[in-house]
This record gives C-alpha cells, structure tokens and sequence, in this order.
C-alpha cells in the first residue's frame, strides 16, 4: 500500500484490447474528471500493451491530463502476472490516490490481483462514486475527502458506501455504462509519459491456445427505445410479442436477467447490473418485477413505461407510465395503438 | 499422476431472502439471523474437483473461513464426495474483507497442500469476485478465472476455457494453480445417499462441545469437556471430524485479519427508497392504451 497522499492523482486502467479502447474507460475518464476537479489534482490514464501508443490521445481527449504509458511485447496479451507487476510498479513510482477500472472480466481479473500485492482496498461493482468525510464512530477521528464506494450489496436490498481511509490507494471497478461516455474534446491537451518498467525477468505462467471473440449483436446503449421482457413473458416463443413490439416502434430488445436465465432470449440483451446500463428516450418493461440490480440498468431512461400484473412490483415505482395488465392482452393492444398513431400521423402528412 | 484439490468455499445468507433488519448498525452483517445456503459458484467449483479427480485420483479438500454454522456446507460437500473438511473459525476473524479473508484462507490453504485450488467465481453476498484471484496473488500461484470448461488435466498442467465476456479462450498453465469457476462450467453431482447416511454425522469440535454442553446441563465444565473428548474421539475412529482450525492454528498474522485487516470500511448502509416521481397509470384496456401512445406521440419520444 502506499500512505495517504493528498496530491496523488485519479487513474483510470485504460483497458484495451488488440489495440482498440473500450467504452469503460472512457466512460471512467469523465468521472475521473470530477473526482479529481474535487481534490484538484490531475487525472491519468494507464495504458498498457504493445504498439498502442497512439491510443493516448483518444484518453487525451475524453479527460486524461496524463497518459502513463508502458509497453512491451510481454505486455501484448492480457495477463495477471505482467499487468499487475506494471501497475504495482508505477502506483509505487507515482502514488496516485484513486485506481478506477472497469468491471470487465479483465478489470475483475486484474484490480483484485493489483488491491492483493498492494494490501490496499477495493470495491467491486461501485455505481457511483463520491468525494466526503468519514467519522470513525469509536474514536471521533475525521478523515476528509476520501474516494465513497457506492454499490449496492445483500441482493440489492440495501445501498452499502465504503470507504477505504488509510491503506490507499482506493481503487474501484465500475461496470460498462455506469457512468455516462461525454464526448471526447479534441481540444483537450494532455503529456503521454513513456515509463520504462523492467519485465525482462518475468514468466508469464499462462499460454493462451486459441481465442474467439463475438462481435455484440446488439448495442443496447445506442438504442433510443428499448422493449424490454422479463422472467413475467412466460416462454422464449412468447418473447415474441417483445420481439413485435421493438420492430413497430424501430426499438432494441432487452431482457432482465431472469429472462435471460431463463433462456428467453440472449445475454447480449441483458439489461440490468451485470447486463447493460441504458438510458434510452422511451424504456417499456414488460412483465419485468423490477429488482434493484435490474433497476439500476434502466432507472436513469427518460421514459419508463411499465407493464405488470401485479400492482405492488417495484418497477412500478421507477416508472412514469403504467399499466396493470397482462402482457398478453396489452402488447398486441399497444402494437395495434402504436400502428394506428402511425398510420394518423401519415395520413395528417 | 494423482491431483489434490483444495475447494475453498462459503456458506452464505440467501440474498433473494434479506431485509435490511439483517444489517447491524455497523454495517456488518447478523448471519445468525438469515437462512444460510451452499454459495451456488463454489458448488460448481466443488463439482470440478471432483471431476479432476474422477479423472486423475487424489483428494479433494474443502475448506472455509466461518462460524460454527458454515458446518452445514461443509457436510453438504462431504455429502457430494468431498474427502475432507475444515473449518477456519476464530471470532478474530469477524468483519473481515476480501483482503483479510484471502488473507486467511491463504493460511489455511498453505496447510492443505493442493496441487490446484478452487474457487466459486463469486459469493452472492458481497458479489465482489475478489476473494479468488486474491487467494492467488497471496499463495504466489497462476490464476485462470470465468472457467467454464475442464478440457484436459495432464502431467502437471491443466488445459481450460475461459469466458472473457465477448466470447472464450482456451488457457494452459502449469500446476498448481488457483481456478475460479462460473455456474456454467458444470451441473453439480446430486448427493450421495450412502455419503449423506455416513457424513450426517460429521461435526466439528466446537459443534460437539455445544452438544456435550447440551447433553449435561448440570455438569461442571470439567465434567463437558470430559464427554466432550470422549464423543471426538468416536468420530474421530470413524473418520467423522470436520477439522477446526483457529487463526493461531494456521499461523495467521493477526494484524492482517477482521476489521484490522480490512482496508474498505463500511461509511454507511441506506435501505433501498423506491422513489416515485411523476406517475400515470393507464387502464388495460385499447382507450386507455390509445391515450398512452397517444401521450408518447404527442411529446415526441415515439416518433
């Protein structure tokens, strides 16, 4: 761990991969902003790999004042064993305050790995993240300005801050689209720090054999309507009428995650805590309950229309329209109604 | 070539059941007041041990960090066909995080000597996923976590398939090594019913402590701890014992445990609010689905 360091900066793990950026960091680099505008300190980006230096100024752009730069052919492929010697090399050599990275299976594979050699703290999963004081209850001691840790824990039944005071630096993974991706500012300026860390003597204890990656069927955070089912559509052939109701309306299809247990439709549609986080115009939750973990994908949509026949289920409360209803009966209505508007809306010119 | 196993697992509160009367005013949590389940994760890591050594021979061992309850799993993989158990106990170990856990079962680990460590990918109570590559970097070992696939366990290395989100890899690595398994990976072995008649009876010494205690309330403390002896040393013969082991029995550096161990602090606990904002409701019926589109057309969201 490194002490307490009131001008340490806030990094975020830029994670690539085959030399392309993903949307975490970006997405964290604009928090990151904020934070580190809080404790006016600077914001860098770690960016690891081989032959990626020209991603810098896309972390430039998106609010990076530094990006720390460390390349090597060791480094070429992910791997616990070399990203973590970097990390823990640099977090020694500069002592930032903060480490964000993203919730990925890389971010999640990593940041443990990092926190562990460190014997710092981490919080997984965080969905939101603050600057405030904490008070130790049996010794009325203050500690200012420390990194909040907001998830939430126990089946989301509660909303847990943490707080990590004096075995720093605070470090948090943060899942894709969490936190809103700002527009990168070409104009932005910022140093790309060349660093050199000695990986000559490492061996990387894992071989990867082969690999294949599938390009996502569907970009939930692009969409501008979702219709989205859940565990309530009954069946994979009745998730049609979800199916239906997207192509009327020119929308993306989602699913809670207990649809997509289920087998109703597939995990690329998920939305929810470990889905997507969406915040489309229009978000129609069909026979969805409404779980904390599923509503914190989908409460910050402009619109929410809900659709359930049980009065008391919770997506209720984060909607602005309702219907109580069975799907069966008010889908085919609402496509009906939504084709005659159309056909109104034509014929008035 | 035999491989020793070493599954490391949790007995969790079922989160699909919690209120928030089951937090403390801590924030930590009162497990004595909810119904305890088998981690669903560590299930399957459990069931790709024991197909490690369905196909190459050895032990497999279960070890977790609990209060005496967390028995209950370890029986329930003695059940499965687990061939040991302990049980890493010690109120020191109260309020720990993910780095004072891995911490300690790292210790415990140490001791057990497996040629490949299991974990579940992640517990459904603190949902971190941390605790696995933790234990890792804390016993020095290769980590290969998101396994959902054993595809080959030779002489020495292990050949998996890992998901990484958009898709897999296949990975090798020497052994030993530490797994962490997703609930894909396997469909977990039913209990055994001639393992379930003889392992019901497995406890561990605290648990027949509190029996003996039980059975002669009377008795001086002495007295207890005499029939206490006498009824370990049964189980004992018929390899019945659940081992025991305290921080000190696995040489745990105290300073690195509990809430002293734990870097992340609890700051506060807010129970869930559902807020409402502006709200309508529209009947289930074609006029009061046409005033909704109708509403959604007029303000432009539905093009």
């Amino acid at each position: 761990m490194i002490d307490v360091n009131r001008e340490g900066e806030v990094w975020v793990f830029a994670e690539q991969e085959d030399g392309k950026l993903g949307d975490v960091p970006l997405e964290l680099l604009g928090k990151a902003r904020e934070l580190a505008g809080t404790l006016s300190v600077a914001v860098g980006a770690v960016l690891l790999g081989d032959g990626v230096a020209d991603l810098g100024g896309e972390l430039i752009a998106h609010g990076a004042d530094k990006v720390y730069l460390v390349q090597d052919p060791l480094l070429g492929h992910y791997q616990a064993t070399s990203y973590c010697h970097v990390l823990c090399e640099l977090i020694g050599q500069y002592r930032p305050q903060v480490c964000l990275y993203g919730a990925t299976p890389l971010g999640r594979d990593l940041a443990p790995t990092v926190a562990s050699r460190m014997k710092c703290g981490l919080t997984a999963d965080c969905t939101d993240l603050q600057i405030g004081d904490h008070e130790i209850p049996s010794s009325g001691e203050v500690h200012r300005n420390l990194m909040f840790q907001i998830r939430p824990a126990f089946g989301g039944n509660i909303i847990a801050t943490i707080v990590n005071f004096d075995r720093w630096p605070q470090m948090a993974t943060v899942r894709e689209g969490v936190m809103p991706l700002t527009d990168a500012d070409p104009s932005r300026t910022g140093e790309v720090v060349e660093c050199g860390v000695e990986l000559g003597g490492l061996t990387l204890p894992l071989k990867v054999l082969d690999s294949h990656r599938r390009p996502k069927r569907v970009n939930l955070k692009a969409a501008r309507i979702i219709v989205a089912g859940g565990a309530g559509v009954g069946s994979r052939e009745n998730f049609k009428l979800v199916w239906d109701l997207a192509g009327c309306l020119g929308a993306a299809v989602g699913g809670s995650r207990a649809a997509v247990d289920l087998g109703f439709v597939e995990h690329d549609h998920q939305v929810g805590q470990t889905g997507t986080t969406v915040r489309p115009a229009l978000y129609i939750a069909c026979g969805i309950s409404g779980a904390v973990q599923h509503r914190a994908g989908m409460e910050e949509s402009a619109k929410i229309l809900a659709i359930n026949t049980d009065p008391a289920a919770p997506i209720f409360s984060v909607a602005h329209y309702g219907i109580v209803g069975d799907l069966n009966d008010v889908i085919p209505k609402l496509i009906k109604a939504v084709r005659h508007g159309a056909s109104v809306a034509e014929a008035a010119g | 070539m035999a491989i020793n196993c070493v599954v490391c697992i949790k007995q969790v509160p079922d989160t699909k059941r919690i209120t928030g009367e089951a937090m403390k005013e801590d924030g930590t949590v009162n497990r004595a007041a909810l119904p305890a389940i088998f981690n669903p994760e560590d299930m399957n890591a459990l069931e790709a041990a024991l197909e490690v050594r369905d196909r190459c021979g050895g032990t497999v061992s279960v070890v977790t960090m609990g209060p005496p309850a967390a028995c209950e799993a370890l029986r329930e993989a003695l059940f499965r066909g687990a061939d040991r158990a302990v049980l890493v106990s010690d109120r020191r170990a109260a309020a720990s995080d993910t780095l004072a856990t891995s911490y300690i079962l790292s210790c415990a680990v140490r001791k057990l000597e497996g040629d490949l460590v299991f974990c579940g990918r992640q517990a459904i109570d603190g949902d971190t996923a941390q605790v696995g590559p933790q234990l890792a970097e804390k016993l020095g070992l290769p980590l290969v976590t998101y396994v959902e696939e054993l595809m080959d366990v030779a002489d020495g290395s292990i050949r998996v398939r890992r998901n990484v989100g958009n898709g897999w890899e296949v990975v090798e690595c020497s052994l030993p090594a530490l797994l962490t398994v997703m609930e894909t990976a396997n469909t977990p072995r039913p209990q055994a019913a001639r393992r379930i008649m003889k392992y019901k009876k497995a406890r561990a010494p605290m648990e027949v402590a509190k029996a003996a205690a039980e059975a002669l309330p009377d008795a001086g403390d002495d007295e207890k701890a005499a029939e206490a002896d006498k009824r370990l040393a049964a189980l004992a013969e018929r390899g019945l014992t659940i081992d025991q082991w305290s921080l000190d029995d696995i040489e745990a550096d105290l300073g690195w445990c509990g809430r002293d161990g734990s870097p992340t602090k609890v700051h506060r606990i807010q129970s869930v609010v559902l807020a409402g904002g502006e709200y309508h409701e529209y009947p289930p019926t074609d006029e009061g689905v046409a005033e909704l589109i109708g509403a959604l057309i007029e303000d432009h969201t539905i093009g």
